[in-house]
């Protein structure tokens, strides 16, 4: 991600229609360049925090093309998400080294603790739980990432200090 | 010209060629599925792999290039073994419900089993997809038997330039159709129909209505009037083994009384009455412009309901360049529901219009409220030329043995400008014909009557007419250079329409039809329909002009005695009622403002 488009966490500061208009000139820095599509939805959901329908129409009309298409490439990349989503997303890692050394139990016992489904929210809209296949950190493994940090070696007796980390 | 080899036959290509068309070149069939002449080539589907020698894996020959000394081998066992494989891999997440299916007899992907032919199925498991959209009037769309060909992604988005249908999710899940599973009623869908004429299977069918008619022919309460597109009767024979472009008018008007319509009419007739109309709208719209009044200039066409529910999505601002004139069928619906049904001295209630279209958009326009007089459809079902065919053939009639027989008067008779109307070109052509002789007195120059520079198949097609020896009622047009423009396919309205929008067209009239090639390519017609099938369509439209005694809409006397009974004079009190509309401008996402019909799960 550029400097100039780096998102900045504003929660709470910025008024739905400044965040818009933050999406439009993205939209509008990127515009004729072929391919941009993917590189603008993720611009736009660091600004949005998820991509609702009227963020992709915002996206489609300024880029002249269809929102089937915008909304194909949305939900094609397990990345992007449609939902609104927690102040952290915890992204468990099942790839085939996380998987074997515990992983699967890391998001049964997050799911537990968080009260959600894999993919879901938690009311307070504190916490979202995911899953990811392979973060490329094999030996780190079990891997689990919280928004952009990553946490190695996880122990699902001690995922409480996660949480705890975030309040 | 490129030399290869395939299964040991030394061939030539032309340099460009995929693998694919070169062996079908030299009559050797590479069974394939997803490839679509002139269309659709993207290697989605796998069916056509072949072995090349130097490539370590299969190739899909529609996605490879002919080159010189390639040696290609179709037939092998790894090759069959593969392509039998893949059919059944995609078997298996289809519904075998074939007895059931609109496609039965008619549909590719058994066409393809009938070639590879398995005994047994050995992949059973889960279905990916199982919801029916029933939201549209025009377009069923059922997402458990599409097979992720894509051809309807590609003449929606490319060809037609729509855009409603794309590959939603992924793997699996995989689904096509509009943003947010939105069903098609509440998106920017045209109701064109293009995506069902490629579909290789029942994903996309026109919604069937034949039930709905037969009962109203069932029932001795109601008056059954039926009346039929030029296009249909130039694309019809296709069904019954006829080549592409004969003329079956004659046999279809014997088959439409022997199904048991009561009337038998012809929307050619309203074609020549719209001439007259529009033609008279024109006149109007261009003397105001050139005395110094308002005027919205240019004009375009109003026949095509696929082309307007476009317009009103994409260029709502710009509905006033419309002309006012409803599509003929639905000026015919309105006649039979009044004019005649006064003659006839039966209550407009009982009787049942049905007009056969080359169109699936006519299903939507029906339900228009604006179409509505007195609160009651002017036309109750629309059926396309494939559901004709099949009540013909479920009527137990010979098709290729019926004598010819004739439309019923007073609204079954037609000149040869009405013909016309059915392809690109036709309706500009037909009102040309008669404005410049309202305006000169004299025939327009053009040896036979052939506006040559508007008929074709090219996208955009342009004609410059100039007005000289005007009568004096319309000396004020003497000289003027009338410019006019012709486009069918959705993708040359949008580059004719962005002109209009910015202000820069250089026209004063222009011709739309929705489909590419006009109505004798409509979402109703027979398939396929390739380049070639639009040529012979269009050249049998031409001789059916050709062939008639009157050319000139203003000459048709039938539609000189209605102005005279009953409608008075064109652009008249009762024309307006009648025969004209107006339009809803949409805006292009107004599918996200819409209400949601929940798409069905079976």
């Amino acid at each position: 991600m550029d400097a100039k488009h780096a998102a900045q966490c504003q929660c709470g500061e910025e008024s739905e229609e400044e965040k818009l208009a933050r999406i439009a000139q993205v939209v509008d820095d990127f515009k004729g360049q072929e391919g941009s599509l993917i590189q603008i939805l993720h611009l736009a959901q660091a600004i949005y925090g998820y991509l609702p329908l009227h963020v992709q129409q915002l996206i489609a009309e300024r880029l002249d093309i269809p929102l089937s298409e915008v909304y194909g490439v949305t939900t094609f990349y397990s990345f992007f998400s449609t939902k609104p989503r927690g102040e952290y997303t915890i992204r468990v890692c099942l790839g085939t080294a996380c998987y074997v050394r515990g992983g699967a139990e890391i998001v049964k016992r997050l799911s537990q603790q968080l009260g959600v489904e894999v993919g879901g929210t938690t009311a307070d809209r504190k916490f979202t739980l995911e899953v990811m296949r392979c973060i490329g950190a094999c030996g780190l493994a079990p891997a689990v990432t919280v928004n952009d940090t990553v946490m190695r070696q996880v122990n699902p007796d001690k995922l409480n200090r996660i949480l705890e980390m975030c309040s | 010209m490129v030399t290869l080899t395939i299964n040991g036959k030394q061939v030539q290509a032309e340099p460009g060629m995929s693998v694919l068309e070169a062996a079908k070149a030299n009559n050797i069939m590479i069974p394939h599925f997803c490839y679509l002449e002139d269309v659709h080539q993207v290697g989605a589907c796998r069916i056509c792999v072949v072995e090349i020698e130097g490539a370590r894996s299969l190739q899909a020959s529609c996605m490879v290039p002919v080159r010189e000394g390639m040696v290609v081998r179709t037939n092998t066992a790894r090759v069959k073994r593969a392509r039998k494989v893949l059919y059944e891999l995609m078997l298996s997440d289809h519904p075998r419900n074939c007895l059931s299916c609109l496609r039965n007899q008619n549909c590719e992907f058994q066409k393809l089993g009938e070639l590879i032919q398995i005994s047994e199925f050995r992949f059973e498991g889960e279905k990916s997809k199982s919801f029916v959209d029933l939201s549209s009037p025009s377009i069923v769309r059922d997402s458990s038997k599409c097979i992720l060909c894509r051809r309807c992604i590609t003449v929606c988005n490319e060809i037609q330039g729509v855009g409603v249908l794309n590959v939603q999710k992924r793997g699996f899940h995989s689904v096509i159709g509009p943003a947010d599973e939105l069903p098609l009623s509440s998106v920017n869908c045209t109701n064109c129909g293009q995506c069902v004429m490629v579909c290789p299977v029942g994903a996309l069918l026109a919604k069937d209505v034949t039930e709905r008619v037969w009962d109203a022919i069932f029932d001795p309460h109601k008056r059954v009037i039926v009346q039929t597109a030029p296009a249909v009767r130039v694309a019809l024979g296709e069904e019954f083994g006829y080549p592409p472009g004969t003329i079956v008018t004659g046999k279809m008007a014997t088959a439409l009384r022997e199904i048991g319509f009561d009337e038998i009419f012809d929307t050619n007739f309203a074609a020549d009455l719209t001439i007259i109309e529009e033609g008279t709208e024109f006149l109007q719209r261009v003397t105001a412009a050139l005395t110094g009044k308002n005027a919205v200039l240019p004009m375009i066409t109003s026949c095509s309901p696929g082309w307007i529910k476009y317009i009103e999505h994409e260029f709502p601002q710009e509905l006033d360049h419309l002309s006012t004139c409803k599509s003929p069928h639905m000026m015919l619906g309105a006649l039979a529901k009044t004019y005649y049904a006064e003659k006839i001295g039966v209550d407009p209630k009982d009787i049942f219009v049905v007009s056969i279209m080359p169109c699936t958009a006519k299903k939507f326009e029906i339900t228009r409220p604006e179409m509505f007089i007195n609160g009651m459809p002017t036309v109750d079902a629309v059926l396309t030329t494939r559901e004709l065919a099949r009540m013909i053939r479920d009527a137990g009639i010979e098709f290729q043995e019926l004598p010819d027989g004739r439309f019923d008067d007073p609204l079954g008779f037609s000149t040869g400008a009405a013909d016309i109307f059915g392809t690109t070109g036709g309706v500009m052509e037909a009102a040309l014909r008669t404005v410049y002789e309202i305006v000169t007195g004299r025939e327009i120059p053009f040896e036979r009557l052939e506006v040559t520079p508007v008929r074709g198949l090219s996208q955009v097609k342009e004609a410059a007419i100039k007005i000289e020896g005007t009568k004096p009622e319309y000396s004020y047009l003497e000289g003027v250079e009338v410019r006019v423009a012709v486009t069918s396919g959705l993708s040359g309205a949008k580059r004719l329409m962005k002109e209009v929008a910015e202000g820069t067209s250089p026209y004063h009239f222009i011709e739309v039809m929705g489909c590419p090639g006009g109505c004798i390519a409509g979402g109703g017609q027979p398939k396929p329909t390739t380049r070639s099938i639009r040529e012979a369509r269009m050249r049998a439209i031409y001789a059916e002009d050709a062939g008639k005694p009157k050319r000139k809409s203003h000459e048709n006397p039938f539609v000189a005695k209605l102005y005279e009974e009953f409608l008075g004079e064109p652009l008249g009190h009762r024309s307006h009622e009648l025969l004209h509309t107006h339009y809803v401008p949409r805006g292009r996402y107004n599918e996200l403002e819409g209400t949601r019909i929940p798409i069905q799960t079976k």
